[in-house]
């Protein structure tokens, strides 16, 4: 039922939700169908159904508590679904969990290793959980050293690096078995912009061979990284779709920031008598006149405003197209919902 | 296999580079060498390890779950748990290779006071049945008491708790035979063989009885699989 009304609403604003047939397993890495579970009495995911294919990267984008871990830690067989069935390679994650854990790279959002080895010597120690002959642990053990720039931290203690450096163990560790699926967590929270950059094209490297899952609660990573995007909110899938389509659909949501140097009173109704303009708010600042303007879907306003305040004999100081940030999609997926929640029952028999 | 030897070396590796397993260490050697002194201080001295054996068991009611109660309540407090959750390893493998690690710590305590015996044969004549079957009983003794330190240690993410609920669960096992002095008949022989001391001291006496390897082995694999089912409840949790 909620999930029908997260479709509804995705596809009322032109984005294909979570709604691919799960039966069709041709070339998916990763199958979920129906997806639920439960802490308590609280859902934390339901009904989420989505499949992933083999090489592909996919992004799960939502706030803290939108159910992304949880959905995580039953991908990597750490726990099992209250209900649904989620396979990985065809392998089911409760039946065949061994088959499932071999297949996957994880790395949980805390990044949580043990502080007292080496990294070398925890490399070993996670090699050899993961069932690896001692040679391919020591050959791989250079190749993710090297990956992830660890050479000189080889016989460092763990406990002794920085956060960033912890993140780098914590993602050789999840690719030193040459996984085929790949669980990252927030791969990228908490480290530092140069180390931001050095971990997405470190991904997007990986992605090439594996099938990666990332969350993140930043879009322009997403976009950035993804071939694919998952909204969650509050345990729901609420939007599914590239990112370009994603941000295609949203753009008929954008607006534009401008300012403008003219009398405030003349300019609000001479910016809403441009044709297309829905809204116009003015936000002053010390010493500029600045407007939000939105305006219709699909339609591209620039050249007119800017036409219109040149016109005037104003002088146009900035003008910006204010892409929508995570906040305001969520905000508009989710208020959406309610309102066509309100539809419904107020438009019902009842 | 390769799993387990994986986990209990790790363990092991980390006992001998931590200051927990060193004071343990040092607490037991001071005071079992006390209790092992303390009986040859008498004007007629027996050449025995009896008073030895019996302030050990006493010992490990607090250091056997001092040695375990880091195992499993770390792992869940750092959340290194979830990587070792979801690494091919089975549930049961995690609670023997730390497990094994304990013990292994226990044989090195004991390998320690080895040299309690040296003395004496150097000084005396010790009768041997004694030694050797203390020993055993001292063994299968801290087999048990580790097992019920997993066990703790499983079921909570905080170290002190878990070696506090593992001390009170040990002292109530030791109590028993306490219990079965102040009530008589059937009650009494419940609970004097219920309580780890009963079964020990026969050991302790040279007696090698079967029931009681049996009893202590049978103690260990319970506490064990209910470590192991502690492990799995997530699952369901």
């Amino acid at each position: 039922m909620a999930a029908d009304t997260a479709n509804e609403n995705a596809n009322a604003i032109g984005i294909a939700a979570g709604t691919e047939s799960a039966g069709d397993t041709g070339d998916a890495m990763i199958a979920v169908q129906d997806l639920t579970h439960y802490y308590g009495p609280m859902p934390a995911v339901e009904n989420v159904n989505f499949t992933v294919r083999r090489g592909e990267i996919l992004g799960f984008l939502g706030p803290n508590g939108a159910g992304k871990t949880t959905t995580m830690r039953i991908l990597t067989g750490f726990m099992p679904p209250t209900r649904g069935r989620v396979t990985v390679d065809g392998y089911d994650v409760v039946e065949k969990s061994l088959e499932v854990r071999r297949r996957v790279g994880y790395l949980p959002e805390s990044v949580p290793l043990h502080t007292e080895m080496t990294v070398n010597g925890y490399l070993k120690y996670m090699g050899t959980l993961r069932g690896m002959p001692g040679r391919r642990i020591r050959s791989r053990i250079d190749d993710v050293i090297g990956l992830c720039r660890l050479n000189d931290y080889y016989k460092t203690h763990i406990g002794k690096l920085s956060k960033g450096f912890r993140q780098r163990v914590g993602i050789a560790q999840a690719i030193l078995h040459e996984p085929e699926v790949l669980v990252l967590d927030e791969p990228t929270i908490g480290i530092d912009p140069i180390q931001v950059v050095e971990t997405r094209s470190l991904i997007q490297e990986l992605g090439q061979a594996q099938t990666v899952v990332l969350s993140s609660h930043i879009l322009p990573e997403v976009s950035m990284i993804c071939q694919r995007v998952l909204i969650i909110h509050e345990g729901h899938i609420v939007a599914a779709d590239t990112p370009n389509n994603l941000a295609q659909h949203l753009r008929g949501v954008e607006q534009l920031e401008v300012e403008i140097g003219g009398p405030p009173a003349e300019v609000l109704p001479t910016l809403r008598r441009v044709a297309g303009v829905t809204e116009v708010t003015h936000h002053p600042r010390p010493g500029v006149n600045a407007y939000r303007v939105k305006y219709q879907e699909g339609s591209d306003l620039r050249d007119e405003i800017a036409r219109t305040v040149v016109s005037q004999g104003w002088s146009l100081l900035s003008m910006q197209v204010s892409s929508m940030s995570l906040e305001e999609i969520f905000l508009r997926l989710t208020t959406a919902e309610s309102a066509s929640d309100a539809e419904r029952h107020g438009g019902g028999p009842d | 296999m390769r799993t387990i030897r994986a986990v209990a070396l790790k363990e092991i590796q980390v006992y001998f580079s931590s200051p927990v397993a060193y004071i343990v260490a040092l607490i037991f050697m001071a005071l079992s060498g006390f209790f092992f002194v303390q009986d040859l201080g008498n004007p007629f001295p027996e050449a025995s390890m009896s008073n030895f054996f019996q302030g050990a068991t006493f010992l490990l009611i607090p250091l056997a779950p001092a040695l375990t109660m880091r195992l499993l309540a770390e792992e869940q407090k750092l959340g290194t748990i979830e990587l070792l959750l979801t690494s091919p390893v089975r549930d049961w493998e995690v609670i023997m290779g730390k497990y094994l690690a304990s013990l292994a710590f226990l044989l090195f305590l004991l390998a320690l006071t080895s040299y309690y015996v040296i003395l004496l044969v150097a000084f005396a004549t010790p009768d041997p049945g004694p030694i050797y079957s203390g020993y055993l009983g001292l063994v299968l003794y801290g087999m048990a008491a580790l097992a019920v330190g997993i066990l703790t240690s499983t079921l909570t993410s905080n170290q002190i708790v878990a070696a506090v609920v593992g001390i009170g669960i040990l002292v109530a096992l030791y109590a028993t035979s306490f219990i079965s002095n102040v009530v008589t008949g059937f009650w009494a022989t419940v609970f004097t063989n219920l309580g780890f001391t009963a079964h020990f001291n026969d050991f302790d006496r040279g007696i090698i009885d079967s029931a009681h390897i049996v009893y202590f082995i049978t103690a260990t694999a319970l506490f064990l699989f209910l470590a192991i089912r502690a492990l799995e409840s997530r699952r369901w949790r």
